[in-house]
Formats: structure tokens, sequence, C-alpha cells
């Protein structure tokens, strides 16, 4: 099995004919992922490269095609609506690749979700992809292969470089997932832990965190009490200054709130197997297993 | 992005917060004239984007118009964690009864705005946090209706007991929220808020963050960027479309993605080196953006050998490859460059490079160590 995204996804691209939509739309076919629609407004009735229906409307894609997921690939300046408009269309996953939202835009749109049961995917996250099955968002299916390993991250890059090692010592992916690197975001690491730990085909779990808020160290009490399968965690940022934004909105250490060396403490203290370099996940998972 | 005290201040009394008179000034004559102007003594402060201005001597108090002329000309151009001191803000030394905090962040826990306040004011924030965290108290707000007269008159309670008091920091709270939200803020806050003799209370100093991503929508708020208080390169940088961080150590990064770059320092760190910066050059991989990259990274003269690592995904390895070769016909690269490139167009990029003389490698841990043993050849 998988989490979030497998064969019966149904994905809508909002977005679809922009610039990174109408790419990453040919990357996901290419890859197996059933697209079913697309929306642009004022575009509603063409089609995407003669095959995806293009609506003017999240809801009419819905109603027309059956769509259970949308992923957003519209400009900053539009993505917060994308979110809402995708929130009240009928789909259950919404996956935000945009980078850019205002935190306060987040304020109102995650518990806009949440009372409607809509899960969020990001915002400023790689998305998902269930290798073999379905992938929804950038990450470059090339790099993952079908396995039993789930793994979470905040980051795009440090990511692939992580499933590149698993892939090229034979350990296979049930799920990768990049929560996204913004301080407000729908999903966070507990809600995949939880996922992973469900997921009987998931043997073991990477988990991969930077510098910035307290996700990380709710995630390890969380690991203590509730996850079995093993977990290999990762935490970016050792060599970051205080109070600099490191790329990510969401990668700042706030006083001396948010450091890599508290969230590795707060890891090891979990029984997590922390990796000091990213090569290192391979032989930490064998150690565990 | 930070705003200036000065900035803050007056976004504050735009929205109706009591703050004491007062103005900007970049020359020495400009700080005595409205120092004169203000009569009494004054407090000459440093507009820097610096913490512990007042350590670094960024904050003098002056008798009069001519001490405050002293004061700007020694302040003026004085250099507070390496940057330069370009403005003063001029302000009437307030008499102070007491001294309490009032602040708005957006809190990542509950993902929710949440007014702070506490009576323990003047003093750093997550100091009293840590200490007294007990003398802290917060209101999560629902941003559909922002904070509500009643949350705003409760937390008032816990700083004053004269209700006229309670009154008017309730009003400064509901003011402040509206200004947060009307700068986009991550950040704002008023430490001290106080009262004065006469029993007033208002807004002494204030600090005001905001969100990068609001930038694009509120062009008033972008308007405020000073760049002279910024660092030369990083200013480049951003308005090439590089997320760039100036570090003290001796190898310069070049990476695609935030994460990994930061993975990246960690491992010239983990090799026995140090990190010159932080630079992401992004997801679409510009041969232009490279070349630009090098440049800001070659201009700092600490820079012994620089490490490329890039992760080929929606980035392109022949790109970054092509920016390399042309990066060094165009500018002068007197250090050793170390390449690791892999995933998309990994072929392409390596057969550029190695046409070009360099030499092209797949491994990070390989590229870091080299690149580090390089760098401390050369120092």
């Amino acid at each position: 099995m998988s989490i979030f995204i497998d064969t019966d996804t149904r994905l809508v691209v909002q977005g679809i004919t922009g610039r990174d939509g109408s790419f990453h739309t040919r990357q996901m076919r290419d890859y197996g992922t059933q697209v079913v629609a697309g929306v642009t407004p004022g575009k509603g009735g063409q089609r995407f490269d003669d095959a995806v229906p293009i609506f003017d409307t999240v809801a009419e894609a819905v109603a027309a095609t059956g769509a259970n997921t949308a992923v957003i690939y519209v400009p900053c300046r539009f993505a917060a609506d994308a979110i809402f408009e995708a929130g009240e269309s009928g789909v259950g996953l919404v996956v935000c690749i945009t980078e850019g939202v205002p935190v306060l835009d987040m304020t109102r749109a995650l518990p806009f979700l949440r009372e409607r049961g809509v899960r969020l995917v990001g915002p400023n996250c790689p998305g998902i992809i269930s290798p073999g099955k379905s992938k929804v968002g950038i990450i470059p299916g090339q790099i993952c292969r079908q396995g039993s390993i789930g793994v979470v991250s905040r980051s795009g890059t440090l990511t692939y470089e992580i499933i590149h090692q698993l892939t090229r010592n034979g350990y296979g992916q049930t799920t990768c997932i990049g929560i996204g690197g913004d301080p407000l975001i729908g999903t966070n690491f507990i809600d995949c832990l939880s996922a992973f730990q469900a997921d009987p085909q998931t043997d073991a779990i990477v988990m991969i965190g930077e510098i910035g808020g307290t996700d990380e160290q709710q995630a390890a009490a969380y690991v203590a009490q509730h996850v079995t399968k093993p977990v290999v965690g990762f935490i970016a940022g050792q060599t970051a200054p205080p109070g600099r934004r490191m790329g990510h909105a969401g990668a700042i250490i706030s006083g001396s709130s948010g450091t890599a060396q508290e969230k590795i403490a707060a890891f090891e203290q979990a029984g997590i197997a922390v990796m000091k370099r990213p090569v290192e996940v391979v032989d930490l998972l064998r150690a565990r297993q | 992005m930070n705003l200036h005290e000065y900035q803050a201040r007056a976004l504050l009394k735009a929205a109706g917060i009591p703050v004491p008179d007062g103005d900007v000034a970049v020359t020495a004559e400009e700080a005595a004239a409205i120092a004169s102007r203000i009569g009494g003594p004054v407090v000459v402060k440093a507009q820097v984007h610096a913490g512990g201005r007042g350590k670094a001597g960024g904050v003098k108090l002056a008798a009069d118009a001519a001490e405050a002329r002293r004061h700007a000309e020694a302040i003026l151009g004085m250099q507070i964690k390496g940057l330069t001191v370009e403005k003063v803000l001029v302000v009437p030394a307030a008499e102070i009864a007491s001294e309490s905090y009032v602040g708005v962040i957006i809190d990542r826990a509950s993902q929710r705005p949440v007014v702070m306040v506490s009576p323990a004011g003047g003093v750093d924030i997550e100091e009293v946090a840590a200490k007294t965290p007990e003398k802290i108290f917060k209101v999560a707000i629902d941003p559909r209706f922002g904070l509500l007269p009643h949350q705003a008159m409760g937390l008032a309670f816990r700083l004053y007991d004269d209700l006229r008091q309670v009154r008017q920091a309730a009003t400064i709270m509901q003011q402040l929220y509206r200004a947060f939200v009307h700068a986009g803020g991550s950040l704002a806050e008023i430490n001290p808020l106080i009262t004065t003799p006469a029993g007033d209370v208002i807004a002494l100093d204030a600090k005001v963050v905001v969100d990068d991503n609001e930038l694009d929508r509120r062009l008033e708020i972008a308007a405020l960027r000073d760049v002279s208080s910024e660092a030369a390169s990083e200013v480049e940088a951003r308005e090439a479309g590089l997320s760039y961080i100036q570090l003290d150590g001796n190898v310069g990064c070049c990476v695609n993605g935030a994460g990994l770059a930061m993975a990246t320092m960690d491992l010239v760190k983990y090799y026995g080196g140090e990190p010159a910066n932080f630079l992401d050059i992004g997801g679409s991989s510009n041969p232009d953006k490279v070349v630009t990259a090098l440049r800001i990274i070659t201009r700092d003269p600490k820079v012994k050998s620089i490490l490329f690592n890039i992760f080929g995904g929606i980035t392109r390895c022949d790109d970054v490859a092509n920016g390399i070769v042309t990066a060094r016909r165009s500018i002068d690269i007197a250090c050793p460059i170390v390449i690791r490139l892999t995933g998309t167009n990994e072929d392409i990029a390596v057969r550029i490079l190695t046409e070009a003389g360099f030499e092209a490698l797949t491994d990070m841990d390989e590229a870091v160590q080299q690149a580090v043993k390089l760098a401390r050849e050369a120092a």
C-alpha cells in the first residue's frame, strides 16, 4: 500500500496551462498518474495535449470527472484562493506546490479546509509520490522505486538526495512526501508518521527535518509514544546562523528556539537513529531492520 | 523583512496608537534640529537591523540639542554587527512609570495569530518566556474576526489595575493587531508599552517584521525596504532571485534547494571546514543565475574554494554546467571550483564540464571533502 495517493488517485491540475503546470502535468502523466482534468479560468472547453479536459473552475472539473485530488501550480498571488477553491470543490486532498503564499492567508485557509475535512499538503512543497502508482507534484519519478520505506520531509532536493541513496542501495519506497518549507503547512510530520505506522506495507520511516519551529520535537514525542516501526532521521541546518531565513520561509531559528541541536536531541531521546550525513541513511536502516 | 524602529513607529502612529514625538535624521545637524524642536532631554537611537544597539553604543541620552548633535555624529556611520548606521531616531527622553510588553506573532503551533502580553516589559521577551513563563499571557486569534474587544480587555487586565489604563491598553492592542494585518506582519510588538507619570499608556519602542511573501501585494510596505542597511551581496542576490546569506567560513557553496544547501553547509563543517555562505539558486536553473551566484561568491575575499552541489530534478544539470563555463569566461575566478552534480541531464553536464577542463563529481561526500581540502591548502 501507500499513503495519501495511489492508483485510485484522480487528479485535477490547477494552473494546467501555465509554465510549471504544463511541464509537470506531462511529467505526472508520463509517470502514470491519472490526470483527469485541468483548470485554467477562461480556457474551459479546451483540452491539454489533446487529452486532458480543461475547465474554468475546480467545482466543474470535479463534477464532470470525479477528480478526488487537486494539485496547485498557480502563481503565488493566486495560490491562496486556489486552495480555498479546491477546498470547497469536493476533493479530499489538495497539494499546493506553489511557494510564496502569505502566512496570514494560510491562517485563514487552514481552518477552512479542516472544517471541510480536506487534507492539504504544502504549500511550498514538492508533493507526493507513491512509486509505481502515482505522483502528484514535482518529485522526479526516476529516482524512486517501489518498496517498503516511507519518506517524509520538509525539503525538496535534500529529499531527492536521500531517496536517491535509498533507491540505489535497494531500498524502495511506499510513499515519499514533501510537507513543505513554510511555517504554516496543512500536513505535518505527525500526520505522515501516523499514516505510515498504519500502512501495512511500510516497514520503516525516514524523517527529514530542518531548523525552525517545533514540528520535529513534537514528531519525536509522537514517535516515542505511537510509532513501533524503525525511524531514521536527519536535521538540516546545524551551521545556520540564528535569525536568518535559510531559503525556506519556515527555516529560521528564532532567538534560541528551533535549532538543529535541540531537534537532534529530541530525535535521539525518542529512539530515532539520526544521520550525521545523508549517505548514512542506508546503514542506519540496515542496522535497525 | 525587518522594518526600522522609525518605520514601525510610523505604522503604529497611523493606526492611532499614541507614540512620543520624534523624527528620524540622516545628519547630525538634522538630529540637533529635531532635538531643539522637541526641547529638553532626548534619546538618539541608531536605526539598524541588529539587536543589542544599546550595548554597542548606538543608543545615547542627550541633555540638549548640542549633546544630541555630538551623539548623532558619533552614531551615524558607526558599525553595529557589520552594518553601517545611516539614520538615527531622535525622541524625547520619556519619563516612565511602568513598562510592559504587547506583541502579535504568527504562532506556528496553533497556526494562528497570537496576541501576547506581559507586565515584565522593557526586556527581551524571550528571556521572560524562558525564565518566568507565568508572566506571559496569550490569546490565539481567529483571523476571521480579529482581536475582539473582550479579548483585548482580558489581556489588558493582566497589565493594569486602573480601568482607564486597561481601556487605553485594550484599544492599543486592537490597533496593533490591525496594523499587524495591514502590514502583512509576521511580528509586531511594542516593547516597552509604558505608563507615563500622568498615567497615560503609550508605545515607546516598536518592532515590525513583515512576511516577505506579502511584499508583492503591499507595495507601500515593500517601499520601506532599506537596501543600505543590508549587505550589498545579499541585495544583489535577492534581485537575481537567489537566496544568499554570507557567513564567516572559506568554502563558498552554491546549491539548488534550501534543504540541500543547509545539508551541504553542515557537511562542510562535518569534514572540518567552514561554509562561507548559504546559497540556493532555486528550482529553475537559468545559466544567468549561476553566473550571478559565482560573481557574488567570488567577491567574498574569505572564499578559498567553491563547491557546487546540484541535485537535478527540475533543475537541469546541463544548465548549471553552462552557467559555470560562461561565468569562468566573464569573471575572474581565482579559487578552485569543485562540482558535484547528479540527476536530470547529468551526462550532458559532465561532457560540457569535462570539455571545459573541469572535473565533475557525482558523489556529495567526495565533493565536499575535496572542497574543504582545497580551501585548507589555500589558507
